[in-house]
């Protein structure tokens, strides 16, 4: 029984680049918190189980479940969610990938894709196609087929190596 | 043809969607990310009993419980509900009955969810359990105890029998008659939404509803019947949906159960469905048994073709009639079928109900039929890419069951993959007329060919208004707001009205307003389902826009002193076309309109036309328009673990034409997905003997495509516009779904030559066929029977060929 009378827990953390504070009940986990506490709404669950990949967050750098992760155990750490991606009004590269290539149809899995695969491209600024498919493997997306989540993260990763590149004809209008 | 031959500027060009920044930045609202001040959470109790009689619920215990404040049962909700008029079957909480595990019993509200969750584990209910039905077998031969006490008795729900032409004409035409059995398992939408849904009881007692639906008019619809309110004092907003796939088309007990406690309690209330209970809420793809006969000439020209479909239905109605009329509604709509029989039975079953998803009713025919070719042709010794080829049906024809078919790009789409897949060298190479079973090679390579409908010709309720309904405002600042129905689900509906209104008034679509699904605020359009939205919608935007663009025209013209024809809309400017510095900006153009007219406000509609099938049953198939696909999939199969791997699928797709291609592809894309999913790995079982449970209603166990499974896709867009369609477009959300299935059973049979007559193709079916074929047995794994029923004497029509007029023939007095 978790009546509002059992004593509150709170941590202080860095989230999305600000410091933070906040109270939960102490067996809330990070999704909830951050949902439920933080009212930041943009992380999503698929099933709360750690199955499908949905409420993917950045830990210090590293994608994490927050379904699995306790909210206590984001005390002193950096948590980086959908809500920080962009710089302001800028959009990070890969939400203008994800916009501009149809990654995102219905849109609810697309926070833990963006935020898994901006972990990718930090560590591997130049993935090939199966490196990319090994790094979202953990994410399920029923509308897209992956495919032009495969081709937003090729396109967002050139564009944060200052490289040109535009996406092959066929992919936006088929094989002629 | 809507744009007077102008060049088009938004139409076709692969735009930004308009929600595309918001569901990039995590700012779509989904419905659980609603939050209200004192909103209260919703836990439901389901039943743990596949078929019980509630014998006795004590809430004593719950009630007492701090932090509660309402719980609900059965006897609050005596009126029954359904999505069709004919299956109004459910009670948003089981008033004296369970009728399946998952089936909702009690709804607490509560402080939060935990309180709500552990007030729900308290409540006592009493059963009397009674025997199951669990198979579609049992449902046909088990005829006490009913689930339900209508339907075509015993378990039956409905039993279907037409006929169309003379069968025995036909078959005796035929060079071969060929018959098979298919069982096509049930499978689920997933989602990764669960549903959820928040209502709000106003001061001023009328009832605001958010809910992650695709049909918020027939939720709308469902609420007033059972609150026993004016449907004028209820608001249903859609959300923007996290996916839908048909999954979430029917009206949903927990939207009911939130109404009811907000209106008790007076504050809002939640409720979110747990994956378990989304699997368990389903509506998903019936289980069918399927038995086709064909008839064919030499060159493999259909005679004759009777088939028989027996849904499993699950414990309630759903969509179910029409699911077992689209089972056998299509299969005249690629190839010409001159003569044609359908018989379908659809029982009720102790499991989750089941209903539409994405193709609704038609992928478990079109592979059984699909497959069932790929066989005729073997036998017959011809290519099965050549032999589709040459028997389609024409365009602008009408065919033996009365659809009438417009725009046909079937024929293209074959010749595109055919050509892209390499199909001619490698289908001779594979050329299982002499290779198979000596080659050591495991790849192989299988054609198949679909066809869907663009919306349902009918609505689900019979009446003379327009399905869809469009209203447009305009402002002196230039401002264009479009109020439409539509429900957006992640196809790209609302940029779809964008779009077309945009390419009508000369604008940029991100100059547009869109406000959809809220019944408060928009023109009814019926919803998301049967690929209906880009169709109708679209004639209805079009009607709206044009009708504003009339408006303008006549003031622009007027101001401008030149010939009404001589205005023209495009760069958001209004101009003269002999002289295109001539004219005024949009803003400035509806300016000199409102001045004229008033404000400036325009509706449009859409109303399918008529079909030419009169007969009872012939509400479902008819649609404005169809589209076409054809795949080639090509297959790794390893013999020594039964694993097959799909390596590529070439897919074609007849789309008319594409509003927006890029968003065109990703329905193709996600399609081919949905359709590889079914094929090789989903499947909805659940444990007969051990109280019809799901067997694994989790996203890890319930195996779905990840990056790792998904096949490398080649897309071909053939653009064939059809009359019906705006700017000519046709559907795609559902259609390319339906030939990979199918596509790649034949192919797994080219690999290493065992059918597969099941779906999904596991890798154990796959090794028991090989040991089949090892020991010189039917290298085949599948069922071989189909139940013996007493069908009721076919409704006979006489086919456009034989001269009839799309009647039943009047009944025979049959004398024994």
């Amino acid at each position: 029984m978790t009546n509002g009378t059992k004593q509150k827990a709170h941590i202080s953390f860095l989230l999305n680049g600000e410091a933070a504070e906040v109270a939960f009940a102490p067996h809330k986990t990070l999704l909830e918190v951050l949902r439920e506490d933080l009212t930041l709404t943009g992380t999503k669950h698929g099933c709360e189980l750690g199955e499908c990949g949905t409420c993917t967050v950045l830990v210090d750098g590293k994608s994490i479940l927050s379904c699995l992760m306790l909210g206590l155990d984001a005390e002193g750490r950096s948590v980086e969610t959908i809500e920080g991606m962009a710089e302001g009004a800028q959009l990070h590269p890969l939400q203008e990938t994800f916009a501009d290539t149809g990654a995102a149809q219905c849109g609810y899995c697309s926070p833990g894709f963006m935020l898994a695969a901006k972990e990718l491209i930090a560590k591997c600024p130049k993935p090939s196609r199966d490196e990319i498919k090994e790094a979202l493997s953990g994410n399920l997306c029923r509308c897209t087929g992956y495919i032009k989540i495969y081709e937003a993260v090729e396109l967002a990763a050139a564009k944060m190596r200052g490289e040109e590149m535009e996406l092959p004809r066929e992919s936006l209008f088929g094989i002629e | 043809m809507q744009n007077n031959g102008k060049p088009l500027n938004v139409v076709g060009k692969p735009f930004r969607k308009v929600d595309a920044r918001a569901k990039c930045t995590g700012q779509t609202k989904f419905a659980d990310d609603i939050i209200l001040p004192r909103m209260l959470a919703c836990k439901i109790l389901r039943s743990h009993e596949p078929h019980a009689l509630i014998k006795n619920i004590d809430l004593s215990k719950a009630l007492a419980l701090p932090g509660v404040f309402a719980i609900v049962t059965g006897k609050d909700f005596p009126i029954p509900y359904g999505i069709l008029p004919v299956s109004q079957d459910e009670h948003a909480l089981c008033i004296d009955k369970v009728r399946f595990v998952g089936d909702p019993v009690a709804a607490v509200a509560a402080i939060d969810e935990d309180v709500a969750f552990d007030a729900m584990n308290l409540i006592e209910v009493e059963y009397e359990p009674l025997q199951t039905i669990t198979s579609i077998e049992e449902g046909l031969l088990v005829n006490e105890p009913r689930i339900h006490d209508y339907g075509d008795g015993g378990n039956v729900h409905k039993k279907v029998s037409l006929e169309f032409g003379d069968m025995d004409e036909g078959f005796a035409e035929a060079d071969l008659v060929r018959e098979d059995t298919f069982f096509y398992e049930g499978n689920t939408h997933l989602p990764m939404e669960q549903h959820a849904a928040v209502a709000y009881f106003d001061p001023d007692e009328k009832l605001t509803l958010w809910s992650s639906t695709q049909t918020p008019h027939y939720v709308h619809r469902a609420l007033a019947k059972v609150l026993e309110m004016p449907a004028s004092h209820i608001r249903v907003i859609a959300t923007p949906n996290g996916g839908g796939f048909g999954g979430k088309s029917d009206p949903f007990n927990h939207e009911v159960v939130v109404s009811k406690l907000a209106m008790i309690t007076g504050r809002p209330v939640k409720c979110t469905l747990t994956r378990e209970e989304v699997f368990y809420c389903h509506r998903g793809r019936h289980p069918v048994l399927m038995h086709v006969k064909t008839g064919v000439k030499k060159d493999g020209a259909i005679t004759a073709m009777h088939f028989k479909s027996f849904l499993d239905g699950g414990a309630y109605g759903s969509y179910g009639v029409a699911s077992t009329f689209y089972t056998g509604a299509l299969q005249t709509v690629t190839y010409e079928v001159p003569r044609y029989k359908f018989q379908g039975a659809r029982v009720f079953t102790n499991k989750p109900p089941c209903g539409p998803k994405r193709g609704h009713g038609t992928p478990q025919p079109r592979y059984a039929l699909e497959v069932h070719l790929d066989k005729i042709a073997e036998q017959l010794n011809l290519d099965p890419a050549e032999m589709r080829r040459r028997h389609l049906v024409p365009p602008n024809s009408v065919t033996a069951n009365y659809l009438r078919i417009g725009s046909m790009g079937l024929g293209a789409c074959i010749d595109k993959v055919v050509e892209g897949s390499g199909w001619k060298d490698k289908f001779a190479w594979s050329n299982w007329r002499s290779a198979i079973g000596n080659r050591q090679s495991r790849k192989g390579i299988g054609i198949a060919c679909s066809s869907y409908i663009c919306g349902a010709g009918l609505p689900i309720y019979w009446n003379n208004m327009p399905q869809s309904g469009v209203q447009l405002r305009l402002d002196r600042q230039g401002g264009v707001c479009v109020m439409c129905g539509s429900t957006d689900i992640g196809q790209g509906s609302d940029s779809i009205l964008a779009y077309i209104v945009a390419e009508i008034l000369g604008i940029d679509p991100f100059d547009i307003r869109i406000v959809t699904a809220d019944t408060d605020l928009t023109p009814v359009d019926l919803g998301s389902y049967s690929s209906r939205v880009t169709l109708m919608t679209g004639n209805a935007a079009i009607q709206a826009a044009e009708r504003a663009r009339e408006l303008l025209t006549m003031a622009v013209a007027e101001k401008l002193n030149v010939p009404i024809e001589n205005i023209s809309f495009a760069e958001r400017r209004a101009f003269d076309v002999e002289n295109p510095e001539v004219g005024v900006s949009f803003a400035e153009a509806v300016v000199l309109a409102e001045s004229k007219f008033g404000t400036i406000g325009t509706v449009g509609s859409y109303t399918p036309p008529r079909s030419p099938g009169k007969y009872k049953g012939a509400g479902v198939g008819p649609s404005p328009a169809y589209s076409y696909s054809a795949a080639v999939a090509e297959v790794d199969v390893d013999p020594s673990t039964g694993i097959v791997t799909v390596d590529r699928v070439w897919i074609a797709h007849d789309i008319g034409k594409s509003i927006n291609p890029v968003l065109v592809m990703g329905q193709v894309e996600g399609s081919v997905y949905m359709g590889l999913g079914e094929i090789l790995m989903e499947e909805m079982s659940y444990r007969a003997n051990r109280n019809v449970v799901h067997k694994f209603p989790s996203l890890l166990e319930y195996k779905s495509p990840t990056t790792l499974e998904m096949c490398d896709v080649k897309t071909y867009l053939i653009e064939d516009p059809d009359p019906n369609g705006p700017f000519g477009a046709k559907e795609v959300g559902q259609g390319p779904l339906l030939p990979v299935p199918p596509a790649v059973a034949n192919a797994v049979y080219n690999a290493v030559g065992v059918r597969v007559d099941e779906v999904p193709i596991t890798p154990e079916k796959v090794l028991k066929a090989l040991r089949e074929k090892e020991k010189g047995r039917d290298a085949r794994f599948g069922p071989t029977s189909i139940p013996n029923v007493e069908w009721p004497e076919p409704l006979r029509v006489l086919t456009p060929a034989e001269g009839g007029d799309g009647r039943e023939m009047p009944r025979v007095a049959v004398h024994s």
